[in-house]
């Protein structure tokens, strides 16, 4: 299991790691030890392995732009005045000079003009917010097709998705602080959101406002949370997410040697330390790039909020434009009774259905853990196409969530692509409903397709594009064996279990509505999956392109005959033609 | 003399180069000057160009716009009640040089709205044109650039009809044309076009006439003085560099999202795949030491 | 499946293939060839050489360049200030981070190792010393054995969960019939918003829009209107609410509703700016169709209607303000609206 370092590149030096006399690091390792005694945990955590794979780093984007967003919020936080209070601005800029602005906004104008690379710290600030919450979903995207979430990752899944919402929030609050137009419009929507929730709505804009919107307290209110309580919860729950990693350790994909037993990769110290620590590094250096090139929010261009002023293309960040788009292309329902009335064309879409859509986001790996009964733990790594129906669902949420997203961006769609927001708007009513149904059914064919696919290269061989005659005038194409380990990362995984046995399994006396529907469930589950060959069919198989192997036999002998050139061969010795 | 203040002035003092203050003084004189020359009315041999003028108007308009707007102006309908060209009587000179001065006309074809392209007349051509249809019936006519140019404003003066003209600008028109003059959806189909590159004198006709779904912003309504504000404004914030880098469309949010996608995760989920990639192996077997 | 007990990994039955065991390690070229290696020793030293350059460029163009907005440094039509830092904070950062990974990749050693995992669950000896251990500490707290005190306890407990709340309850002040009033009263006047200049019937022409405000917000000595409803959140509070528009159309164009006859003055109309929907302010007016759009969630509403929703997710048309002139011929409220302004809310009715 200890790896063999003496074959490291050695230029470093080539005296032995562990000199005769201790180093000053060793004397500030032992006084540490004495009084901290971390060598007993650290012995087993330094070389820590993690599998290397470039999809297990996007969660790494997320927590180093999380590290970027502390580090540019302090340099904000230094300048900022988090109050309502209204004064007359005197900065630079001129086209405000002398206007009645909040303090809020002035103190942005300062950051970005009178602060030398406060205006970069704010960019990078803004970009890394909206990678990080991108960077939390195309994560999110990866646990959930790859079957990282099912047990003993559940409570991460939950952790995750916490983090998730959490992230929008701070992002939603972080975009209202500015007080430009903007941010103002976007908070002016969410205390019409808020009043829209029936009996207690009203109050709660009220208490939330300080008073009738806008008050004076809410960007005092919302930075205390921007800065304090969000990224507070934050940082724990980030904390909880790293130490749950740590202790099942990574997931891995299966292939030759990685069982659900081991994981195999590099060491924390020093590769995995480096390649995380220079990712870093990147992930900075990307939202320093973006800061420096790439104008985002330009306050000074959107003035201060004024409650009288709205400018066309008024939408939030990206995160929250799929519940924008749900309120876009809700129809205008409202109830009227007994004095009271529930605006459903508001509570619907921005209350219920970002509730809903998450509820349902949480208990995903409960769902499919409840139909399939699976209890056991995972730890190697399903493809996609290999779990057909779980694949489906998410590309249906994600066509239901990419539909009501471009429906938030109906504007802008219509002005690029010369089309008329009442069409979009109308097609996307039905469409929310339709894609996702058509993408589940599209992409559950499309998984089962290529596990059909993965069965012929397995049993047959793969395709070399080599046509060959026979003596009778017969073409056939060329097929050559994969190589093992290709092999063996094709079929470890499991067997599925047989629909007939999932009609009669279980208690059968158990006649309950759960029961049943879990039984139906779970055979829709499994319906027409492609279990990988047996050895009896492998075994037949490769007898029966014998017949083909004849028909190539005629090509033996020569030098070459075509399939060492197809890329999946090494040709570094290989002439290209036969030498006479 | 007082076109001399702008070079002075806090916020164009550096606008432009030396010579390019002593060439838009010139170009500014002589545009005056010719203006004055061709619009003037008072003295009789003015009454002649002008009818001369009229004359030449109107048999452009007889090619190349009757047979939408009928030959006198008067509009073409259809049988069922759509209308083919509006009637022109009374829209005024100012309608006719934004239109045909910003090529919306002549239309190359039928729609709910004239694009912007390539104008087919020349300045002649389209002054003589606004003459004939400004003879129809009264209408605002073409403003000089003594209505939209801040030049006979002091210092001070000037700077409060830039704030002034930001607050009417955003007040008034960022709705339709969004905070940065880039533009926005209207309903069915319909669009509000960028104002960014266009001709003070064609953003106040706009703002005068209402070409097309715009609303007028005439001068009972926005007085010539808020008119001249808002053209300050915007030529104060295009002569701005653009502080942020690149503006991404100023389109907001949206724009901004595609890009944190298409470049920010584009590029982290490229460097991830570089640093997760196998590094060339050699066939070789290491010498031992 | 049922072979296993559940709780273990997953177990891989009669494989089809065998697992052929870990691949061996091959070299890299940086481990066999000295040359190779001193080359990517050389290249990973020169990224954090650049990056050095790039971070001692990075202090020179804060000072050098010029920000700001009295005389910016451009590139082109960009500001210089902002690019050059941008630029060069990111290259020297990235520049180390790229270093660093190119040294983990060509110097560092690479051989893959294995590690044995273990069941999340703890083992059942620990279990049971633990499960021993509660229920030795519950059971000698009594907390099973004394319901009263238990009780009393998670009454009290539970009790404190009303100063809490209660202690939020100045978060604001609550006045929910003041969503329905706004200072729009009989006889005030329309101006224009900004400028705060009165509007003459007289002087709107068919096809205007204007983006008004009543005459309280722009208080004078002459009006006598109080300042302190112009000034702060005041003002913003009532700018919320108050905000117009004014449109004047043919008025056979007009479809009056019921008992609003005699709103409006020659053809012009006034409506609340505010949508209905969450409260946008509204003026995006096609001055043929007489739509008025919002921006934020395409509401429109037809103003030679009543304001009637034609198209979007708004459900109530907007409010509208009955018109007069006074002696001066000046446009002006005949009353405040007669419908709450802007978003719905429970207590609405």
């Amino acid at each position: 299991m200890s790896s063999d370092t003496s074959k490291v590149a050695s230029s470093n030096g080539k005296t032995a790691a562990t000199p005769s006399k201790p180093s000053k690091g060793g004397i500030v390792a032992n006084w540490a030890d004495e009084r901290l005694g971390l060598a007993g945990m650290m012995k087993k955590n330094l070389r820590k392995v993690f599998p290397d794979h470039w999809s297990f780093m996007l969660g790494e984007i997320a927590l180093w732009s999380f590290v970027v967003l502390l580090i540019s919020g302090v340099f904000l936080t230094l300048w900022f005045k988090p109050t309502m209070a209204e004064i007359v601005y005197n900065g630079s800029y001129d086209q405000f000079r002398g206007m009645y602005v909040t303090e809020a906004f002035a103190s942005s104008l300062d950051i970005s003009f009178d602060i030398r690379g406060g205006l970069l710290m704010r960019q990078m600030h803004h970009w890394a917010a909206m990678l990080f919450i991108a960077s939390m979903m195309i994560h999110l995207l990866r646990v959930y097709f790859t079957g990282a979430f099912r047990k003993p990752r559940e409570l991460n899944w939950v952790i995750g998705c916490l983090l998730l919402i959490l992230g929008t929030l701070e992002g939603f609050t972080g975009y209202s602080l500015p007080d430009d137009l903007l941010s103002g419009t976007g908070v002016r929507a969410a205390d019409g959101f808020i009043k829209a929730i029936p009996v207690v709505g009203s109050y709660l804009s009220f208490l939330i406002f300080g008073g009738e919107f806008p008050g004076d307290d809410i960007i005092t209110r919302f930075y205390i949370a921007h800065v304090l309580l969000l990224p507070g919860l934050l940082l724990a729950l980030i904390a909880a997410h790293m130490l749950l990693l740590v202790y099942h350790k990574h997931t891995q994909w299966a292939g030759p040697g990685r069982t659900e037993g081991n994981v195999v990769g590099f060491p924390m110290l020093p590769v995995y330390a480096a390649k995380a620590g220079g990712f870093f590094f990147i992930v900075f250096g990307v939202s320093a790039l973006m800061g420096g090139l790439m104008t985002i929010n330009p306050v000074w261009k959107m003035g201060p909020y004024d409650p009288t002023k709205v400018t066309a293309g008024s939408q939030p960040d990206w995160y929250m434009g799929w519940p924008d788009g749900a309120l876009r292309i809700m129809p205008g329902w409202e109830s009227e009774f007994w004095g009271h009335t529930i605006p459903w064309n508001v509570f619907l879409p921005i209350i219920v259905l970002p509730g809903l859509m998450f509820t349902i986001l949480l208990l995903l790996p409960f769902l499919e853990a409840w139909i399939t009964g699976d209890k056991r733990e995972h730890h190697l790594l399903d493809r996609p196409r290999n779990a057909p129906t779980r694949t489906a669902l998410m590309v249906s949420l994600m066509t239901f969530y990419g539909l009501m997203w471009a429906a938030g961006g109906n504007d802008i769609i219509a002005i690029k692509l010369h089309l008329s927001i009442n069409q979009i708007t109308y097609a996307m009513r039905v469409l929310v409903f339709v894609g996702p149904a058509i993408a589940f059914f599209i992409t559950r064919r499309w998984c089962i397709s290529l596990q059909r696919h993965d069965n012929d290269v397995l049993l047959h061989g793969y395709e070399t594009g080599i046509i060959m005659r026979s003596p009778e005038g017969a073409y056939a194409e060329k097929h050559l064996p994969i190589g093992e380990d290709e092999a063996y990362a094709l079929t470890a995984r499991d067997r599925e279990p047989d629909l007939e046995t999932i009609e009669t399994e279980g208690d059968p006396s158990d006649d309950g509505r759960a029961a049943k529907l879990r039984r139906k469930l779970r055979a829709l589950w499994y319906a027409d999956n492609v279990q990988k060959p047996t050895v009896t069919e492998l075994e037949a198989s490769h007898h029966h392109d014998e017949a083909e192997h004849e028909l190539a036999g005629a090509l033996d002998g020569h030098a070459v005959d075509g399939h060492q050139f197809d890329g999946m061969h090494p040709v570094d010795d290989e002439p290209l033609r036969d030498k006479h | 003399m007082r076109l001399l203040n702008r070079s002075a002035g806090r916020l164009s003092r550096h606008r432009r180069g030396k010579v390019a203050g002593l060439v838009l003084l010139l170009l500014g004189l002589v545009l005056s000057g010719s203006l004055y020359a061709a619009l003037s009315p008072a003295t009789a041999e003015n009454t002649d160009t002008t009818a001369a003028e009229v004359e030449k108007g109107r048999e452009l308009f007889l090619v190349g716009c009757a047979f939408c707007h009928g030959e006198n102006g008067e509009g073409v309908s259809t049988l069922n009640g759509n209308q083919i060209g509006p009637s022109l009587v009374g829209v005024g000179a100012a309608a006719v040089d934004f239109q045909v001065g910003t090529g919306r006309m002549p239309m190359s074809q039928p729609g709910a709205q004239a694009p912007r392209k390539d104008v087919v007349y020349n300045q002649e051509e389209i002054d003589q044109l606004a003459a004939f249809v400004a003879s129809l019936g009264p209408g605002p006519a073409i403003p000089t650039e003594a209505d939209y140019s801040t030049a006979d404003l002091t210092e001070e003066e000037r700077e409060a009809a830039i704030v002034r003209g930001g607050q009417i600008f955003l007040t008034n028109c960022t709705a339709c044309h969004n905070f940065d003059g880039s533009g926005g959806a209207m309903p069915r189909g319909g669009y509000a076009p960028t104002i960014r590159g266009v001709d003070a004198k064609h953003i106040y006709e706009a703002m005068l006439t209402g070409p097309q779904q715009m609303p007028n912003f005439a001068n009972g309504n926005i007085t010539p003085e808020m008119k001249r504000d808002v053209i300050a404004y915007l030529e104060a914030t295009e002569e701005q560099p653009s502080y942020g880098g690149f503006g991404l469309g100023a389109l907001g949010p949206v724009s901004e999202g595609m890009f944190a996608w298409l470049l920010g995760i584009g590029s982290l989920v490229g460097f991830a795949i570089w640093i997760a990639a196998h590094t060339t192996r050699s066939k070789k077997e290491k010498v031992e030491a | 499946m049922s072979a296993h007990d559940p709780n273990l990994p997953a177990q891989a039955e009669q494989e089809p293939i065998a697992d052929p065991g870990l691949e061996p390690h091959q070299w890299r070229p940086t481990d066999v060839d000295p040359k190779a290696e001193k080359r990517a020793e050389r290249q990973v030293a020169a990224l954090f050489g650049l990056s050095a350059l790039s971070a001692i460029g990075f202090v020179v163009a804060y000072f050098a360049i010029d920000g700001g907005t009295e005389n910016p440094t451009r590139f082109g039509y960009l500001g210089a200030q902002n690019i050059a830092l941008g630029v060069l904070l990111g290259l020297a950062l990235l520049l180390i981070g790229i270093g660093i990974i190119q040294w983990a990749r060509k110097l560092m050693g690479d051989q893959e190792i294995v590690e044995m995992r273990h069941p999340a669950a703890s083992s059942e000896e620990d279990r049971e010393a633990t499960l021993a251990a509660l229920a030795q500490g519950l059971e000698e707290s009594g907390i099973g054995r004394r319901p009263l005190v238990r009780n009393s306890l998670l009454g009290a407990v539970g009790m404190l969960a009303l100063p809490s709340v209660v202690l939020l309850r100045d978060l604001g002040k609550i006045d929910i019939p003041a969503l329905a009033r706004t200072i729009w009263a009989p006889g005030m006047r329309l101006v224009r918003d900004v400028v705060g200049t009165p509007i003459k019937a007289s002087d709107l022409e068919v096809g205007d829009l204007v983006n008004g405000l009543p005459e309280a917000l722009f208080p004078t000595p002459e009006n006598g209107y109080p300042a302190e409803e112009a000034h702060g959140s005041k003002l913003q509070v009532n700018k919320s609410k108050t905000a117009i528009v004014i449109v004047r159309m043919e008025p056979d164009e007009i479809i009056p509703g019921p008992g609003r006859e005699d709103w409006s003055v020659d053809g012009i109309l006034c409506y609340s700016k505010i949508c209905t929907h969450v409260g946008c302010p509204i003026s995006l007016y096609e001055r043929t169709t007489h739509h008025l759009l919002c921006p934020c969630h395409q509401s429109t509403f037809d103003l030679g209607d009543s304001a009637r929703v034609v198209f979007g997710p708004a459900a109530r048309p907007l409010p509208q303000l009955p018109l007069d002139v006074d002696e001066e011929g000046y446009l002006i409220a005949r009353s405040d609206f007669t419908e709450p302004v802007g978003p719905s809310y429970w207590e609405r009715g």
